[in-house]
């Protein structure tokens, strides 16, 4: 008999939850795993494969688990995903692996991802092996940037024998995974441990280096053998509208680096601070927005609201996200856009005017473009506001070497293989896609290892 | 970690150290600032380098202690370390031959202008520098920008050297004796900054200054240091942090410098009680708690 239904993931209840940074869901125990994992039909064609940007043999791992052979599980992951306790968090399987599932035709697809990250739980409890140091190949590469890009590059790399050291600007390595995703969706404790895991391949990370001003990429160049660039699409983009330098407006990136690369949620206990007034408002309504809507209310906000000049339906957000912040009582306003913050002599927010939108013809994204509708004007108070309408790539490393190609929004443009316009340089990850998804920045990542192996034993 | 290699009080709260930090030093230019997190629970802040030194590989920084980072960072002594310093970073000034340059600085903004007068010298510019401070003892290294200066004026608040007044007196009665300027540099509090872009914006003086809004990451990423010039964004640790003073909003950077003005109080008074406690258990000043 088919069960429809994917078993239940137990989580943190929404009203205790607002309260703390824990992680919300709780993940499953062995036995449910196993029972979830039975639903599989094991089909032959293995669509859920084909939608894994990564191409992960779905139905073998989850077999493994039907067997209670949990070590080869994780075995079969890792062949092709180096940071399974990562994605099996984040990554949109709705749209990927779940949403080519077969029973998801009847029913639930299977939970793939919740599947993902009971194995790679179950391997941190038990403690993770590292294989055996190959013998070195003598060439060095330099990966730029530690998100999952730069990390995957510089894990499958070392596993090659090459030597590697990776240059991170923050005082960290993680890139959006330690600065951007709050503590309650990925908490901090799994990502050092990935990160100690690439260290003890021998990978050396180097932070405080800010490439392009702490060593230029030419300098770099002379010195190792192959460069692999994953600067990410660290640019925040504006509104475009007055009263956005108010005092108690934010970048999104601000928002989220303050509160969880400098751990302001734990002012004063840490230095750095943090403000949020009792009515907060996120513009735009992709991941990013419900991270800041989410970790408003958790900075003591009485009211979070969502702003987005489309409707649900083309919110970019992950349909999971939007559960969790509609379940902790984040307000969401659609087909609604502001044209003005208004502030007080003292240049703090107190208000913010808004138009009605509605949706009109397809634009170049495919989606319905969102067109103000006139005489619509509404007035809000509000007294922090914080813009999240998205990033584009960070043009301080890219304005630097020259003959370096790049697409118009500033991206590096790249081959099937992540090679650069320039010879031995290699790029992948947000900077060459603009800002896109953590499992596509690993694939990415492992096609230029691909490449750089290739590249380096010619 | 960064090694302390020397430290200098020039005053009551105001600090110099040299930071042990090769590759900053190797790749620093005047005009450009580092940022620094004092140990793992600190806040990064963001310092110029005031000077360099490529051989020893270190970095020069003049502070004066504000708030709790500052001061935390002013207890620490020659061979501790500094958690994090990453640099250098902004744009570096601007170093041509403009022919009479006047460089005006304020407060602990001198320290900031000390590379930058001495570059502008050594391109084989004329330098007029004019320091100033509220009293005596807070005039900070008038000798080392002196060695550059064709000309040195110093001004205090109270006159308890050099003349009596503002700088931007001072600066006015060059423009009306007629002294032709290709340039002026301001470094200094914001206020300072602002009265001396307006000064010389009906001259059609070129006047750069350098800002210094409240920055997190200095790389550009997150838009803390926003300021707006000419009507447009721009973000100061990567645009800046010079920028053409008549186009500056000085206003609005004096806003976004106190959104944190409660919480920056908070941490400071528990950081001060703190540091009574320690005092009180018989641990000497500046022991970490
Ligand atoms: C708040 C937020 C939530 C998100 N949620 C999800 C999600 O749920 N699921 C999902 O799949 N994706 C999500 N994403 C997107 C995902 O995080 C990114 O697509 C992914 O991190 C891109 O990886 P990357 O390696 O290309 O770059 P990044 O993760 O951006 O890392 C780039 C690194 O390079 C460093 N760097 C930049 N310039 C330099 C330089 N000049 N020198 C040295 N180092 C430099 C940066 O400091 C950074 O550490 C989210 C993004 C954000 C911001
Ligand atoms: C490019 C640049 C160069 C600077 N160079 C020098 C220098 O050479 N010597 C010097 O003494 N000071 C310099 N400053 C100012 C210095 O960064 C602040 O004094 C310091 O951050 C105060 O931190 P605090 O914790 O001690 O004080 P707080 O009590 O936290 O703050 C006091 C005031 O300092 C400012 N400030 C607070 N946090 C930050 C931050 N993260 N970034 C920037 N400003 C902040 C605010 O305006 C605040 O009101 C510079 C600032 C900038 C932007
Ligand atoms: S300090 Fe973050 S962008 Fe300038």
């Amino acid at each position: 008999m088919v069960i429809k239904h994917k078993y239940e993931m137990p989580e943190q209840p929404p009203k205790e939850r607002i309260h703390n940074f824990d992680e919300v869901p709780l993940g499953y125990d062995e036995e449910t795993a196993v029972k979830e994992a039975e639903r599989c039909l094991q089909c032959k064609p293995k669509p859920c494969t084909k939608g894994c940007p990564v191409g992960i043999n779905i139905p073998e791992f989850i077999k493994c688990i039907r067997e209670r052979r949990f070590d080869d599980a994780i075995k079969v992951i890792k062949e092709s995903n180096s940071l399974p306790a990562v994605t099996g968090r984040v990554c949109p399987y709705e749209n990927q692996c779940e949403g080519n599932c077969l029973l998801g035709k009847i029913g639930e697809p299977v939970a793939i991802g919740r599947l993902e990250r009971f194995v790679a739980d179950w391997e941190r409890k038990k403690g993770v092996t590292v294989p055996e140091k190959p013998p070195s190949t003598g060439k060095r590469v330099a990966v730029v940037g530690s998100g999952p890009a730069g990390l995957t590059v510089a894990s499958e790399l070392a596993k090659k024998g090459h030597e590697v050291v990776v240059f991170e600007a923050l005082h960290a390595p993680g890139g959006v995974l330690l600065y951007g995703i709050p503590e309650f969706r990925l908490p901090k404790e799994i990502l050092s441990r990935e990160i100690d895991y690439i260290k003890r391949l021998g990978v050396e990370i180097k932070c405080n280096v800010v490439v392009g001003k702490t060593i230029s990429l030419s300098e770099i160049k002379k010195e190792f053998d192959a460069v692999f660039i994953g600067t990410g699409a660290g640019l925040p983009r504006w509104l475009n509208v007055p009263g956005e330098n108010l005092a108690q407006v934010y970048s999104a990136n601000e928002f989220l680096t303050r509160v969880n690369l400098m751990k302001a949620y734990l002012f004063p206990e840490y230095d750095t601070p943090i403000a949020v007034g009792n009515r907060v408002v996120t513009v735009g309504a992709g991941n990013v927005a419900m991270d800041c809507a989410r970790t408003a209310l958790r900075l003591g906000a009485k009211e979070s609201f969502i702003i987005y000049r489309r409707s649900k339906d083309e919110a970019p957000a992950r349909r999971e996200e939007i559960a969790h912040a509609e379940e902790e009582g984040v307000k969401f306003m659609f087909l609604a856009n502001p044209i003005r913050f208004i502030g007080d002599d003292a240049g703090n927010v107190t208000g913010m005017e808004y138009v009605q939108m509605k949706l009109g013809e397809p634009d170049e994204s495919g989606r319905r473009r969102p067109i103000p509708i006139p005489k619509s004007n509404s007035l809000m108070q509000v007294d922090t506001v914080i813009v999240a309408i998205g990033q584009t790539p960070n043009p301080l490393l890219t304005s630097e070497l020259k003959g370096l190609k790049l697409g118009k929004r500033g991206n590096i443009i790249v081959d099937d293989n992540q090679q650069t316009s320039v010879k031995g340089v290699f790029a992948g990850g947000d900077i060459a896609t603009g800002a896109a998804t953590v499992i596509l920045a690993m694939g990415a990542g492992r096609r230029a290892a691909e490449a750089i192996d290739e590249y380096l034993r010619k | 970690m960064y090694k302390v290699i020397e430290k200098e009080i020039l005053h009551e709260n105001l600090v110099k150290m040299e930071i042990e930090a090769p590759l900053v030093a190797k790749s620093a230019k005047p005009g450009q600032f580092i940022i620094l997190r004092v140990d793992e629970k600190g806040e990064r802040i963001p310092l110029t380098i005031a000077d360099f030194d490529r051989k020893k590989g270190t970095v020069t920084i003049i502070f004066l202690e504000v708030g709790k980072t500052t001061k935390k960072l002013g207890t620490l002594e020659v061979g501790d370390c500094i958690e994090s310093f990453t640099g250098p970073l902004g744009e570096p000034s601007d170093i041509r031959k403009y022919g009479t340059t006047i460089c005006v600085g304020g407060g602990v903004g001198i320290a900031c202008l000390y590379p930058i007068a001495r570059a502008l010298k050594e391109k084989g510019n004329r330098v007029i520098s004019i320091l100033g401070a509220r009293t005596k003892s807070l005039l900070i290294m008038e000798k080392e920008i002196g060695k550059y200066s064709d000309e040195l004026i110093v001004v205090t608040d109270d006159g308890s050297k050099g003349r009596k007044g503002f700088v931007s007196d001072a600066l006015k009665e060059l423009i009306d004796k007629g002294v032709k300027v290709d340039l002026v540099m301001a470094i200094g509090p914001v206020i300072m900054m602002k009265v001396i872009s307006d000064l010389t914006k009906p001259y059609g003086i070129k006047t750069l200054v350098s800002l210094n809004p409240i920055m997190v990451d200095g790389t550009g990423m997150c838009g803390s240091c926003r300021v707006t010039v000419n009507g447009e964004i721009k973000f100061a640790c990567v645009d800046g942090p010079e920028f053409d003073g008549h186009g500056v909003d000085f206003d609005n950077l004096m806003l976004r410098n106190n959104r944190f003005r409660e919480e920056e109080g908070i941490a400071l008074k528990r950081y001060m009680e703190e540091q009574w406690q320690c005092i009180g258990m018989g641990k000497k000043h500046g022991d970490k708690a």
